[in-house]
């Protein structure tokens, strides 16, 4: 279970103090799928930097399982079993996707077990395997290895920060089905998924839904889901793509 | 040879025993090994300390070793090694050198290299300079490498020092014919207060003639590097070299490109880079479970592969 208790951030931007999170107090309780929506700039990103350590919270605390990490660095929670995907995936000159599943998993494991956790993500792995993650990948190939190093690693909570973003349709279906699959496995996974996809949210267990730094809607998938179905916090995939005309 | 040596010989040319082929094996001065075959012949010089490797046209899929290793502390030498590579021929050279140093005296060890590559030929020549030993006597190696190649003959070098050698500086001149094309990769890396110093002059001389030198280098703790890379463009041709450097503690690196276009159809381009270790790289392995000293270590490991 991840609690966290009035969480706030701010920063200093020119010399004005602006509040990116404000005062946020949330409990995931552990095997469930949670979503986060909201619009641009609501603060969703720097919320899970902060549960993964990335980000210092400057007010309130973060318990996991009852231990309070506030203080850990994100070495330390990552070896908790926190696990977190980049909304942008960074680039590495000359290590290798192989080399990168291999950090993730914390142990050798095999060519074959790498290329499973690529074909979970919908990557042809024989392509991909030897492949450095430097800029020859596209957006959307960094973003699936991005997934994939996650699913790699053996984790409690696995933080996803937009991962649809930058993929294409087909690939979008074999995603929800990851996180279909995530969620069906007994693996006593806490899964918490940032996005704005309907069918993301469609599968989630409870919706919050971020605004401005702080949590303006909080329930079940069915309190939330119709209030915000169809604005541009549950978009369906397939119906923008026939309305741009593609 | 003792443990020590065969340990440099292991670092420097991933050799466990005796190669096939044609070799030379140079230990503390001497010539401890040699072997010619029939179309690689390799005679030792009568002047100057070193060895003529001649190889036949024609040779093809053959490979010539000629490492060296320095174990006894205080040993300085100049050896001149001289490649005749006839037409026609694909063959491997491996090159290197590895001092252990455990001794109070300076170990040096200045390897001469010329390669006259024939017409068509294609080498591949890789060079590896490892040291080792808890002495102070300095570790010292100053290599040059000298390339002639004809029209139409292409050489791939892959230089390596990683570990152990206080002091360098390397120096690689390359002269190429028509359609001659000169790849080079280089890795490098610095720790302590050691000193490394790179410097490449190639002229391209024929038309079509092109070259790829691509440096990357890690400068750790008090190190220092310098990098000059210059290419002179004399004929239609096409020239790219690359400087990509990491800078760690206090290191310090001086990138100097240069690029000479005497040729209206030359077309040279230079790349540098230096800087820290991205930040958010190691973040993202931080996020994987490594401490930010492992995390480093990777980014490195890769980075120099
Ligand atoms: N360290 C920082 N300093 C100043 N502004 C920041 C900092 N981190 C984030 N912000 C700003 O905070 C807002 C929220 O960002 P983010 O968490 O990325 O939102 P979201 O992921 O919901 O789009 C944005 O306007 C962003 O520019
Ligand atoms: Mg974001």
């Amino acid at each position: 279970m991840l609690e966290l208790k009035n969480i706030s951030f701010g920063a200093d931007n020119d010399g004005t103090k602006v509040e990116i999170v404000r005062d946020i107090s949330l409990t995931i309780p552990d095997n469930k799928f949670v979503v986060i929506t909201g619009p641009n700039g609501g603060g969703k990103s720097t919320l899970a930097k902060i549960i993964a350590g990335i980000v210092k919270n400057t007010e309130g605390s973060i318990i996991l399982n009852g231990e309070d990490i506030t203080d850990k660095s994100i070495t330390e929670r990552a070896r908790l079993g926190i696990g977190f995907a980049f909304q942008q995936p960074v680039k590495f000159k000359g290590l290798t996707v192989l080399d990168l599943l291999r950090i993730a998993a914390g142990k050798p494991i095999k060519i074959a077990e790498a290329c499973e956790y690529l074909s979970e993500v919908g990557l042809c792995a024989k392509d991909y395997i030897s492949r450095e993650v430097n800029g020859s990948l596209s957006g959307g190939e960094l973003k699936r290895i991005e997934i994939a190093t996650v699913l790699a690693r053996d984790v409690k909570l696995a933080l996803f920060d937009e991962p649809e973003a930058g993929i294409d349709l087909w690939s979008f279906s074999n995603l929800v089905r990851i996180f279909e699959n995530m969620r069906a496995s007994e693996s006593g996974r806490t899964i918490v998924v940032i996005s704005h996809q309907e069918r993301i949210l469609n599968i989630a267990d409870e919706i919050i839904v971020l605004a401005d730094g702080k949590i303006v809607k909080q329930g079940t998938r069915d309190e939330i889901l119709p209030g915000i179905i169809g604005t541009k916090y549950a978009t369906d995939v397939c119906r923008k793509v026939t309305e741009s005309g593609v | 040879m003792d443990p020590i040596q065969l340990n440099l010989l292991k670092e420097i040319a991933e050799l466990h025993e005796v190669p096939e082929g044609a070799y030379n094996f140079r230990a503390n001065g001497q010539s401890v090994g040699r072997q010619s075959t029939e179309n690689i012949e390799i005679t030792p010089k009568s002047d100057v300390s070193g060895i003529d490797i001649r190889i036949k046209p024609g040779t093809k899929n053959e490979s010539v070793h000629i490492p060296v290793v320095l174990s006894e502390s205080g040993l300085k030498e100049t050896v001149y090694n001289d490649f005749y590579v006839g037409d026609g021929c694909d063959v491997l050279i491996v090159a290197g050198c590895g001092i252990d140093n455990c001794g109070q005296q300076d170990s040096e060890h200045d390897g001469i290299h010329r390669f006259f590559i024939g017409k068509n030929s294609r080498v591949r020549y890789v060079e590896k300079h490892y040291g080792s030993g808890e002495g102070t006597g300095k570790r010292i190696l100053d290599p040059v490498t000298e390339v002639y190649m004809e029209d139409g003959s292409s050489m791939e070098m892959e230089m390596v020092q990683i570990k152990g050698v206080d002091s360098t500086r390397r120096t690689t001149i390359g002269e190429l014919g028509k359609d001659a094309k000169l790849v080079v990769h280089e890795r490098l890396m610095t720790h302590g207060v050691q000193k490394a110093e790179s410097v490449y002059k190639i002229d391209l001389n024929g038309e079509g003639s092109s070259a790829d030198v691509v440096s990357r280098s890690v400068a750790r703790d008090e190190s220092y590097q310098k990098l000059d890379m210059c290419i002179v463009g004399k004929a239609p041709c096409s020239g790219h070299t690359e400087c990509d450097s990491i800078i760690m503690d206090s290191g310090r690196i001086l990138a100097v490109p240069s690029l000479e276009a005497d040729n209206v159809d030359a077309q040279l381009v230079h790349e540098a880079a230096i800087g820290k270790i991205a930040g958010e790289q190691l973040i993202k392995l931080m996020t994987l479970g490594l401490t930010e000293a492992e995390a480093e270590e990777q980014i490195i490991n890769g980075f120099l592969k």
